[in-house]
């Protein structure tokens, strides 16, 4: 493992992506991705009796698929990295609790996927660590509860508005040779256009995306055209559009290999606005979609940046502006 | 300085950029339910004056007692968000928003328990109206006395 240029990590050892999985809701199985996930509740309770405990069950059981899937028992994890949108994680860590797996907690709002297999992919090349296994998940339900109004309340959604994804995506990286391999990761900086409107997550997350894209872009001395993929966490349909802009100003023009996680999610007559957002929204599509074309070998190199808007309902009504964080990671699939 | 200029060009930028809602259809959905709501609401006094003796004031109150009960159902029945959704201020400024304003929180919080769950949280939305209600009431209420 060695850095590069400013921001950037090049994983030597090119840690590998063992086995996936991906939860999501009735609302997600009816979208573009549909055929890609490897579960659909037909529930978003998932039989429990509140948001928050199906939450914790999507993540639990993404990550006991996953390991079913790469023939692993809980008791070989060497470490367990998740992170969510609800206070103090708990998501996360009540899936630890009952996983009993070593467990590193973090959270980077809806950049926690891509945060989480830096710090998996790091461990691994560091020599170290056999498996890493990477979480993250988000509900609609929880989400409305905790950043806005309860679900009942007959209010109309702005037409800036996203709509945060009910899934839930697990990754097991491997210090093993595998299809599918991490080669490089960009830690984005903490970034803030002093855009205020909670309402307009993609507008405030895209300087952030742009920042993280650019540092990778410069550091590795690569463009746009080099990848098959390039696929943003949950910008939205503005959002993408405003990071299209941007690239350009800044002399890298984004073609058609660049797609929204948040944009592409939901279908245009599933009445989302901007499209979607929340941890699970570049989970799930991470988990299902990008790893499965991978392995297939239909993409063969991928950029991943999944950006986090990292305010709190606190600090939007004391009149602060909202900070963003952008990661990315480059995927290499079969016979790169 | 130069990020300050940088931020103040990008939300000038931002602003062009955004959807904005189309004010007629929005208008016109909010006056049909609004409308609707309030049709009701004399449709309720009507047949409530048809009882012998009954004053208009006191079929006032029993319509919105009434107007609010069928509200609280609907909201529980998760058809009120859904009126809300197309309906905007048409169903949010009528009695039934109100309504649906105190049992939604009261839904959404049960779980938590009946005092800090329930109790603690069925006004955090109503709340706020209840309060500059009541202080713009004062506020007449001074002026009227003045006056």
């Amino acid at each position: 493992m060695r850095k590069i240029g400013k921001q950037t990590i090049v994983f030597e050892h090119k840690p590998g992506v063992l086995s996936s999985y991906s939860i999501v809701g009735p609302k997600e199985g009816k979208g573009n991705f549909a055929k890609f996930f490897h579960q659909i509740l037909s529930d978003d309770l998932f039989g429990q009796d509140s948001y928050e405990k199906a939450e914790r069950k999507m993540f639990l059981s993404a990550v006991l698929e996953s390991l079913k899937e790469a023939k692993l028992q809980t008791t070989d994890v060497d470490v367990l990295i998740g992170g969510d949108l609800m206070n103090q994680i708990i998501s996360s860590n009540f899936m630890a609790r009952e996983l009993q797996a070593p467990f590193l907690g973090v959270f980077g709002a809806c950049s926690t996927m891509v945060e989480s297999l830096i710090v998996g992919a790091s461990l691994i090349d560091g020599n170290g660590f056999k498996n890493a296994v990477c979480v993250t998940g988000s509900h609609f339900s929880t989400a409305e509860k905790q950043f806005r109004y309860p679900l009942e309340l007959g209010t109309q959604r702005p037409p800036t508005s996203q709509w945060t994804v009910t899934g839930a995506g697990a990754t097991i990286l491997s210090n093993k040779k595998c299809d599918v391999k991490i080669t490089r990761a960009t830690i984005g900086k903490v970034v803030d256009w002093n855009v205020c409107d909670v309402n307009n997550m993609g507008g405030a997350m895209a300087p952030a995306a742009l920042e993280t894209l650019y540092t990778f872009f410069e550091d590795t001395k690569t463009k746009p055209n080099d990848y098959d993929l390039i696929l943003t966490g949950d910008l939205g349909k503005l959002g993408s559009e405003i990071l299209r802009d941007l690239m350009e100003y800044r002399g890298y023009k984004l073609e058609s290999n660049y797609g929204d996680c948040g944009q592409m999610m939901f279908s245009n007559d599933q009445k989302v606005f901007q499209g979607g957002s929340g941890c699970g929204c570049v989970a799930s599509i991470l988990s299902s979609y990008v790893i499965k074309r991978l392995k297939e070998g239909s993409l063969k190199k991928v950029l991943v940046v999944a950006t986090g808007a990292l305010m709190s309902t606190i600090s939007s009504q004391q009149g602060d502006s909202i900070p963003c964080i952008a990661h990315l990671i480059e995927l290499e699939g079969k016979n790169v | 300085m130069e990020s300050f200029e940088r931020d103040k060009r990008y939300n000038e930028y931002l602003k062009s950029k955004i959807p904005k809602t189309k004010p007629w259809p929005t208008l016109f959905n909010a006056f049909v339910v609004g409308g609707i709501i309030c049709l009701l609401g004399e449709v309720i006094k009507d047949l409530l004056m048809l009882i012998p003796n009954m004053e208009s004031s006191v079929a006032s109150v029993w319509e919105s007692v009434i107007l609010i009960v069928i509200a609280s159902i609907l909201t529980g029945f998760g058809i009120y968000d859904k009126i809300g959704a197309f309906a905007g201020a048409g169903s949010i400024v009528p009695i039934t928003g109100f309504s649906n304003s105190i049992t939604s929180p009261a839904l959404e919080f049960k779980r938590e328990g009946m005092i800090f769950g329930l109790c603690a949280n069925m006004f955090k939305i109503a709340g706020p109206v209840i309060v500059c209600g009541v202080i713009a009431s004062i506020v007449a209420g001074l002026i009227f006395l003045i006056f």
